[in-house]
């Protein structure tokens, strides 16, 4: 499987990264490249084996339910680059 | 033309754990701005997700009040999206093995019928924190104290052919979740919302049409007008030689119109992938048992014991047990006061009218199971009439206290003492000589309707305090003496 520059611009939208024409279609050869590595490990026969979501095999643990954290607000925000009335503020998003 | 409409919902459910999903900031409702948003929801660089096992228990009893099959492996996946409440820059989701596969529900529809719906499945997931527009120096104001709040997102299959079944669904769904204690299911806060997806079809038709998806769906009132209104637009759409365009629309309630969400966004595009942070969370049969045999009385099976141990017709059974709360008032009342019955009438008119008035919750009523049950006894021991119960009853809405000290306060205590009545009885007689004479004079089938002018005047010089039975046979003897 090959991706071309326009399957890249795409990516690079829907992940907010920006990306120049030249640099996109040198991306595109470099994650085709990967994904022929990939074609290799599907021509793999994984008759009946379970698909894997996770390297660990291991079991998640869960935690009690209880309030742990303690509010640190102040010093959460001292990092934000702007904060008002205790809220983080961004740049504005109407939709 | 004769068209189907079509309704698949999407339901978000709040649940109520003391902490988040995947940290141990508190999830109150109502505190200071990003005061209960730790360094895991702000998705800080080296933090990493811990599992609340009261989401699973709380998800894992969901699926078992809806016969659904429970996800013994469930594995969660991120759901990539770039918006300012959500940190992570993705949402944690489940989508291929979610906590809660397939099951079914049957839903009441107001012309008596019972209808099947469907599940496709419940899964677990974050929800996300509040974006505010308000002007913050030109800037969105963000608040992350809800991210991170375990969410049960309720995925219907497409079952529905109406608003109103669509609502029936809605109300079943919330007074499951209610009586299961797993939310407290308030639409008004969020705890419970709703999306709801629409199409047309001509009917006859096997195909679905396009559907569009309606976003912002905050009471039961609004769910069934924003169906209405959009199944309207989508009909004229193609009658007018249109097509519907599979989009999410957003419902303004003001309008009562939906509009066009996102236009020139790229269509959604979520490239989910299983979270390397979370690893598989294995349930064993031990464990859902165990929960199982904890589940409490459903609705359903409430409805069917008061019809069976209280003699309730169907319909009352209904109304009384749609929601927990009530279900409980009605049957400390019918036990307290061993009159199932007339505790039904009480529940379902006189409280539910006053409830309805003042604008209150049963919760915060001023009238205890057990006053009203003890007013109930006091008309079935004759201290008080039916219509007398009505006075002390409003009274008890006022708060001036018990039944007995307000009967008693009031001087609202029956006549049974028949000297007392016999005077009152003679008195009337006297009175109104020219009734009594035509009472005599008329025929027997009459009379039993004659009766009743004497009955009012003797109860307005008691002030309906006379007991009406006493009143009656003292009345007819005294009649035939003349």
């Amino acid at each position: 499987m090959a991706v071309n520059q326009s399957d890249i611009e795409k990516l690079a939208e829907l992940a907010k990264l920006e990306i120049s024409t030249e640099a996109a279609g040198a991306t595109a050869d470099s994650i085709s490249q990967v994904l022929e590595l990939v074609d290799q490990l599907q021509a793999a026969d994984t008759t009946g084996v379970a698909p894997m979501a996770h390297p660990l095999d291991a079991v998640q643990r869960l935690r009690a339910d209880q309030v742990t954290e303690a509010d640190q607000r102040e010093a959460l925000q001292a990092m934000a680059p702007a904060t008002e009335d205790g809220l983080y503020l961004v740049p504005r998003v109407i939709e | 033309m004769e068209w189907e409409t079509v309704i698949g919902l999407e339901i978000h459910v709040q649940l109520s754990t003391q902490s988040k999903i995947f940290s141990g900031a508190s999830t109150a409702f109502g505190a200071a701005p990003n005061s209960q948003a730790c360094a895991i929801d702000l998705a800080m660089p080296g933090t990493l997700p811990v599992a609340n096992e009261q989401a699973f228990r709380f998800a894992v009893m969901f699926g078992l009040a809806m016969n659904a099959e429970i996800g013994k492996r469930s594995v969660f996946e991120r759901k990539n999206y770039f918006y300012p409440d959500l940190p992570k820059g993705y949402q944690t989701t489940q989508l291929e093995e979610p906590i809660v596969g397939p099951g079914v529900i049957d839903i009441e529809l107001e012309n008596g019928e019972t209808k099947s719906i469907r599940l496709h499945h419940a899964h677990l997931e974050e929800d996300a924190g509040k974006s505010l527009h308000e002007d913050y120096q030109g800037m969105s104001g963000i608040d992350l104290n809800r991210a991170g709040t375990p969410l049960i997102e309720i995925v219907s299959e497409p079952d529905m052919r109406s608003a109103e079944e669509a609502v029936a669904y809605l109300k079943k769904i919330h007074s499951i979740i209610t009586y299961l204690g797993i939310s407290d299911g308030e639409m008004s806060q969020g705890s419970m919302r709703c999306d709801a997806n629409v199409s047309v079809r001509l009917k006859g038709e096997e195909e679905y049409g396009t559907r569009c998806e309606i976003k912002n769906i905050n009471s039961f009132k609004f769910v069934e007008k924003a169906i209405n209104v959009e199944v309207e637009r989508q009909i004229d759409l193609i009658e007018d030689g249109g097509k519907v365009v599979q989009e999410t629309r957003l419902y303004d309630a003001d309008k009562n119109e939906t509009r066009s969400m996102r236009s020139k966004e790229v269509a959604n595009d979520y490239r989910y992938f299983p979270c390397p942070d979370l690893l598989p969370v294995i349930l064993d049969d031990d464990y859902i048992a165990e929960i199982k045999s904890k589940l409490p009385e459903l609705p359903d099976a409430k409805r069917d014991r008061f019809v069976s141990d209280y003699g309730l017709s169907s319909y009352d059974a209904t109304v009384l047990t749609a929601e927990r709360a009530t279900a409980d008032y009605f049957e400390s009342v019918a036990k307290t006061s061993g009159e199932p019955k007339l505790a039904a009438n009480w529940v379902m008119v006189d409280l539910a009218a006053y409830l309805n008035k003042s604008e209150q919750k049963l919760a915060d009523c001023p009238v205890s199971a057990k006053h009203l049950a003890q007013l109930i006894a006091r008309i079935k021991d004759g201290t008080i009439s039916g219509k007398i119960a009505k006075q002390v009853f409003e009274a008890m809405t006022n708060g001036e206290g018990d039944p007995d000290s307000i009967i008693e306060k009031r001087g609202l205590k029956q006549v049974s003492d028949t000297g007392a009545i016999e005077k009152m009885v003679d008195e009337v007689i006297a009175n109104n000589q020219a009734q009594v004479d035509n009472y005599k004079n008329a025929d027997e089938k009459k009379r039993p309707k004659m009766l009743g002018f004497f009955v009012g005047q003797i109860m307005k010089a008691s002030k309906g305090q006379a007991n009406p039975q006493a009143v009656n046979e003292i009345l007819l003897k005294k009649l035939n003496e003349q």
